[in-house]
């Protein structure tokens, strides 16, 4: 197979007909063939093909040290659960693998680049297309069998065929899709555990939160109290966590139907961002800015929580609180409005 | 006859005998394949995915998928006592205390990785060099939908570890999903079982991730292998390499030895990353709690397009409420109109370029990136917007470490998203062409030597040395695609021809991609350039310069016809338009 | 001497100068360097001289009796512990006004910072310097560090304390390597852009949790080189540099004719 000279199969044919000008010349160039062979160095030189068998077996070498060294490293390094131990481990181990394989993978590849023949060889393609004989007797074939199954005649008989195969997957889909969701309530979106009188606590001990433990600058990370007596208390945290701070009244711009729902200051915003529904929680004590670390939107904790930059639209539900006798912060109720993203019925 | 020779013609025969296997070795044994190490990108690919079974199989006997609370006692001790899922306890267990698990997840993490990566530069190359053409257009997209299912690999198996991370994933995933009209909030608890997070996901993505995407991606990548067998690779052009015939090495034993060996390179390369780079530490996250997140809270790379498409989009005004219901265009036109477009347009493209060129030829002869420059472009093009949207997931990492301000680089990426793929597309057709010109000039007037001579006049001139004919051939053997030109919209008898308004947008595409264009040197033209002058055995080029133009303009185009573009393709070609004048 | 001068070209000799300068230095630096005791309660002379230094290096922005200008805020009230972050990590003086300061070789020594806490802690009542036991990571407990450090620090500054973006420019700064007194100082008095976490947000001993947890994390990576430890992205970086160039450089040699 191996030849130095272009084979017939190589030459392009003339790639147009037209003849210009100057006649004898073509109209493009022609493929000149394979380039002459370059012989290498093992070719040729005894010695040099003795070095590069010698290189393979060093390879194969290495990897069989590396192997080795995984299972004395398994076998003989102490199990130390610390991260000094862990790391030294995992590189002695990683190192070993790398070895073990990568010196197989080099010797496969130095001993087919050095000592397997390096004749470039040719081969015939054929076009993908069946030639018109095996065609026809396909289509033949075919339509003797639409043929023998009468369906084409049969129009009662494909229908019944279609319908029921096309049924058939029904009977695993629908009580599969129908199960996935659970009880489809999604009306629980609209609420979450804030009730009238529910303490603010500390995420995540639990622990109330007094008025005046809360001093200007300060931002707390909040929970209901009672967020653990819940049955489902992760999906009733990932709707009801809050975020707490105190600003200077002067700075509070306050519109007059919430004008109540702060006390003193201290301002209660949930920290479902409205976006898709990351945690906002990277409050800036200087500027008012609350930014979320997913998409940046960027809400104003000193007015209302309006969206000041990023891809949200609405700002972050505001929930109302006040203080209860013992001087601990507590809900007036739940939020006004459903929190987290928006969907289609929200408003609904 | 040696027993151990005796042994392996004892077994083939036992089997020919049972399979007929002498013919598929007969055929098979020796099949050529051609070498270019940019060939090897999809077995990168290839390999980091059985890599990714074998450390995943591994995995899997320890990790426990699992979202019940338990409280965790071991190491790392900022993890002791703590409580969390099965799911991420079983993860610490099998990186803590398991002998050689976190070398293996952290194997198995870079594995997907470079997976991904290969797949998107195997992609790449095959794109550029436009090996989609037919016969592979179907084999194009059963590579796009690998890459689709490789990005859903990804997603399912990072989120597995229940870590406050790609808890935050999920979440981000429930907030988009419940964006979709009328069906959001439904296709929200049929993810989770419920209400977010639920305690059904981790266990659904687990059977995801380790049985069904695992399941497609084996099928596909056999059809995609065995498509590969059956066109015969495609090759590069050269001396000796046409549209019929492949040149290259037989794969018993070359390529059983090179592309074997690279197997055990891919899986050495990943050991050696596995056993020195962390990789998602997911105790510094800690267990999943919808309270906590982190600064920095990205996907692993190849999900950041969609990461950097939210983070672009301004919010402002942008969730119209409609007769009470709400539409949120910021979540919808980001994480699903952007990213749908970008991904039809990649599936789709070897349809358009194919209607563009009513070309009905076999290709298997690649082209040079250069040789067709508004393809390269456009490629260029679709690369920019995915980098740009990447660079806007990153936009946090960019301003801590570059001393910028978030917002500036935001409102940047927010102009350069429209911007930069127009810029890409001129400047890179602009040095394809400008790289064919060069081509042009070195064929016509050959290599400089910096050899300078003074004629007996006081002429000085640079002595050129003319290529050889190998050299020649990789630089004058494409032949360039010419626009389709439209027929009249009526013919002779002035009657309004049939299927009129279809061929003018054709034209109008095939314009597109094929107005600008520089033509290979012509023997006629090389000639001419030898005998300017009187010292044409050393290739002066003191006078009468060849330059090639760009044609443009309708005057210059002779090509085919719209109407006949299946018949016109296969034949001969008319003459060539005057795309090199003497001037 | 002449022996060693005729090897002062040997190829070990910068590396042999290299050590013996980082021995001095070391030794140097432990002779002299004020150990937490010699931390003592301040003087009236102290207060008398915090406030000279005040006046001349202050003043300015803070005005004459620290009651704050347009441009800087009062500093009645805030305690040493404030004077003490600020000034020791050497954000303040600033170079110029902006909502960030960033942290630079500080300006005065630590008897210098110690009269001039001494100065703004006698104006009012504010947080004090912790003491040695309050910020020593030993006593601390790492696991209940993480929990608190995650809900209340690592939006900011990363899961590993290695710093994160804020709005504008604004960031949030690396943990690592910061004193641990500077941290318990930086969560008592919120810095600049930080809120303040009082003692009834996180106590004492939960604010010493935090140091314990980011104690641990000086440890470095349990898999290797920690890449930043500031997540997917350095992550990405890395699978396309090392690992796809490092794959494609192979498949080069590979498909390379041999010589």
């Amino acid at each position: 197979m191996s030849n130095d000279r272009p084979s017939s199969d190589l030459t392009v044919p003339a790639a147009t007909g037209a003849v210009s000008a100057r006649g004898d010349v073509p109209e493009r160039f022609e493929n000149p063939g394979l380039p002459p062979h370059q012989p290498r160095r093992a070719d040729s030189e005894p010695a040099a093909d003795k070095r590069a068998e010698r290189q393979v077996v060093a390879l194969f070498g290495v990897s069989i040290l590396g192997t080795i060294g995984v299972i004395v490293t398994y076998f003989v390094y102490p199990h130390d659960p610390s991260i000094e131990s862990m790391r030294t481990a995992n590189m002695l181990l990683g190192i070993g693998l790398f070895l073990g394989m990568f010196g197989i993978g080099a010797a496969a590849v130095h001993w087919a680049k050095t000592l397997m023949s390096d004749h470039e060889q040719a081969e015939a393609r054929h076009p993908q297309r069946s030639d018109a004989e095996v065609r026809a007797g396909a289509l033949q074939a075919l339509s003797d069998g639409a043929q023998d199954s009468g369906i084409g005649r049969r129009g009662l008989l494909k229908g019944a065929v279609v319908s029921a195969v096309a049924l058939a997957p029904l009977s695993i889909a629908v009580p599969l899709i129908g199960q996935l969701g659970g009880d489809w309530d999604v009306s629980k979106f609209r609420h979450t555990m804030w009730r009238s009188g529910t303490r603010l606590a500390r995420d995540p001990s639990g622990t109330p939160i007094r008025a005046a433990d809360v001093t200007i600058g300060s931002v707390y990370h909040v929970i209901p109290e009672d967020l653990r007596e819940s049955d489902h208390w992760i999906e009733e945290k990932a709707k009801a966590i809050v975020l707490l701070v105190r600003l200077d009244p002067q700075d509070l711009v306050e519109s007059d139907e919430r004008r109540d729902w702060s006390h003193e200051g201290i301002v209660a915003y949930s920290k479902v961002c409205t976006h898709v529904g990351c945690p906002v929680a990277l409050y800036e004590q200087q500027t008012h800015h609350l930014l979320c670390p997913c998409h940046q939107s960027t809400f104003d904790m000193a007015d209302g929580a309006k969206v000041v930059f990023g891809p949200a639209s609405r700002a972050l539900p505001q929930l109302p609180i006040t203080v209860d006798d013992a001087g601990y912060l507590v809900a007036q109720s739940d939020f006004h409005e459903p929190v987290g993203p928006s969907y289609w019925e929200r408003l609904k | 006859m040696s027993t151990a020779q005796r042994a392996a013609g004892g077994t083939a025969d036992y089997l020919d005998q049972r399979t007929g296997v002498g013919l598929a070795v007969k055929s098979f044994a020796r099949k050529i394949f051609p070498d270019h190490w940019s060939f090897m990108l999809g077995e990168i690919a290839l390999y980091s995915f059985v890599v990714l079974i074998i450390s995943g199989v591994f995995l899997t006997m320890f990790f426990v998928p699992s979202m019940g609370l338990i409280t965790y006692q071991g190491a790392p001790a900022s993890m002791n006592g703590l409580e969390m899922s099965e799911a991420f306890a079983s993860t610490l267990h099998l990186s803590f205390d398991v002998t050689g698990g976190l070398l293996m997840r952290q194997i198995h993490h870079w594995a997907a990785l470079v997976f991904m990566a290969a797949i998107v530069t195997h992609m790449m190359r095959v794109f550029f060099t436009g090996a989609f053409r037919k016969p592979r257009e179907l084999n194009w997209v059963v590579g796009f939908v690998l890459m689709i299912l490789g990005l859903a690999a990804g997603f399912t198996g990072y989120s597995l570890p229940d870590d406050v991370l790609s808890g935050n994933g999920l979440r981000i995933t429930d907030g988009v999903v419940r964006a979709i009209p009328v069906l959001g909030s439904y296709m929200s608890f049929m993810i989770f079982g419920g209400e977010f997070p639920g305690e059904h996901i981790i266990p659904r993505l687990f059977t995801l991730h380790i049985l069904v995407i695992p399941a497609l991606i084996l099928a596909l990548v056999g059809l995609h292998l065995f498509m590969v067998v059956l066109h015969k690779h495609t090759h590069f052009p050269g001396p000796g390499r046409t549209e019929h015939n492949v040149v290259g090495f037989p794969l018993f034993p070359v390529y059983v030895a090179k592309a074997g060996g690279f197997f055990f390179i891919v899986f050495g390369v990943l050991a050696l990353m596995g056993g020195t780079l962390s990789i998602n530490p997911v105790w510094n996250y800690g267990p999943y709690d919808p309270s906590p997140v982190t600064a920095g809270a990205q996907p692993d790379w190849y999900m950041l397009f969609l990461e950097g498409a939210l983070r672009l989009m301004p919010g402002a005004g942008m969730e119209p409420v409609i007769a009470g219901y709400t539409l949120s265009l910021n979540v919808i036109i980001p994480a699903m109109i952007i990213p749908g477009i970008l991904f039809t347009a990649l599936a789709l493209y070897p349809f358009i370029e194919a209607f563009a060129t009513g070309d009905k030829r076999e290709h298997h002869l690649l082209d040079r990136p250069r040789n067709v420059p508004t393809r390269t472009a456009v490629g260029v093009a679709i690369l920019t917007a995915f980098f740009v949207l990447i660079l806007a997931g990153s936009n946090d990492i960019i301003a801590t470490h570059f001393a910028l301000s978030l917002n500036d680089i935001s409102r940047f990426l927010r102009v350069m998203i429209f911007v930069a793929p127009i810029l890409a597309f001129w400047i890179t057709k602009r040095i394809c062409l400008g790289l064919q010109r060069k081509d042009r000039e070195l064929v016509l007037h050959g290599h400089e030597t910096g050899r300078i001579v003074r004629f007996s006049h006081g002429e000085y001139i640079e002595v050129h040395k003319p290529l050889d004919e190998y050299e020649r051939w990789l630089r004058v053997q494409h032949v360039p695609q010419r626009p389709l030109e439209l027929l009249p919209a009526e013919d002779e008898r002035g009657v309004r021809r049939k299927g009129y308004r279809r061929d003018a947008v054709r034209a109008r595409v095939s314009r597109f991609f094929f107005e600008d264009r520089v033509e290979p040197v012509t023997p006629m033209e090389l000639a001419a350039a030898h005998s300017h002058g009187d010292h044409d055995a050393i290739g002066s080029t003191t006078e009468g310069h060849q330059t090639p133009e760009i044609s443009s303009g309708p005057e210059r185009q002779v090509g085919q016809q719209v109407a006949e573009p299946a018949g016109g393709a296969s034949g001969s070609r008319p003459g060539r338009s005057a795309d090199a004048q003497d001037h | 001497m002449k022996a060693i001068a005729a090897r002062r070209n040997h190829r070990f000799a910068p590396v042999v100068l290299l050590a013996l300068a980082l021995l001095v230095t070391g030794g140097l630096y432990a002779a002299f360097a004020p150990s937490a005791s010699s931390a003592q309660t301040p003087s009236a002379s102290d207060v008398e001289i915090g406030s000279r230094l005040f006046q001349a290096n202050c003043a300015t922005c803070h005005g004459p009796d620290a009651a704050g200008r347009a441009e800087a805020p009062s500093l009645i009230g805030v305690g040493a512990a404030s004077v003490d972050f600020q000034v020791a990590t050497g954000r303040m003086p600033m170079q110029m006004n902006s909502p960030q300061a960033p942290a630079k070789p500080p300006q005065f020594d630590d008897e210098q910072v110690r009269q001039l806490a001494a100065y703004v802690a006698s104006l009012a009542p504010g947080p004090a310097i912790p003491t040695a036991e309050q910020v020593d990571p030993e006593l601390g407990d790492a696991a209940n560090g993480m929990v608190l450090f995650r809900t209340n620090c690592a939006m900011c500054h990363g899961a590993a304390g290695k710093g994160g973006a804020l709005t504008e420019g604004k960031y949030a700064p690396t943990l690592e390597g910061v004193e641990p007194r500077h941290i318990y100082e930086a969560m008592t008095t919120g810095p600049q852009s930080m809120p303040v976490f009082n003692d009834a947000n996180l106590n004492p001993e939960e604010k010493r949790d935090i140091i314990a947890f980011l104690a641990e994390q000086e440890r470095g990576a349990a898999g290797g080189a920690e890449l930043g430890s500031i997540g997917p992205v350095a992550e990405g970086l890395w699978a396309w540099v090392v690992g796809i160039g490092l794959l494609i450089a192979c498949a080069v040699w590979i498909g390379a004719k041999s010589s």
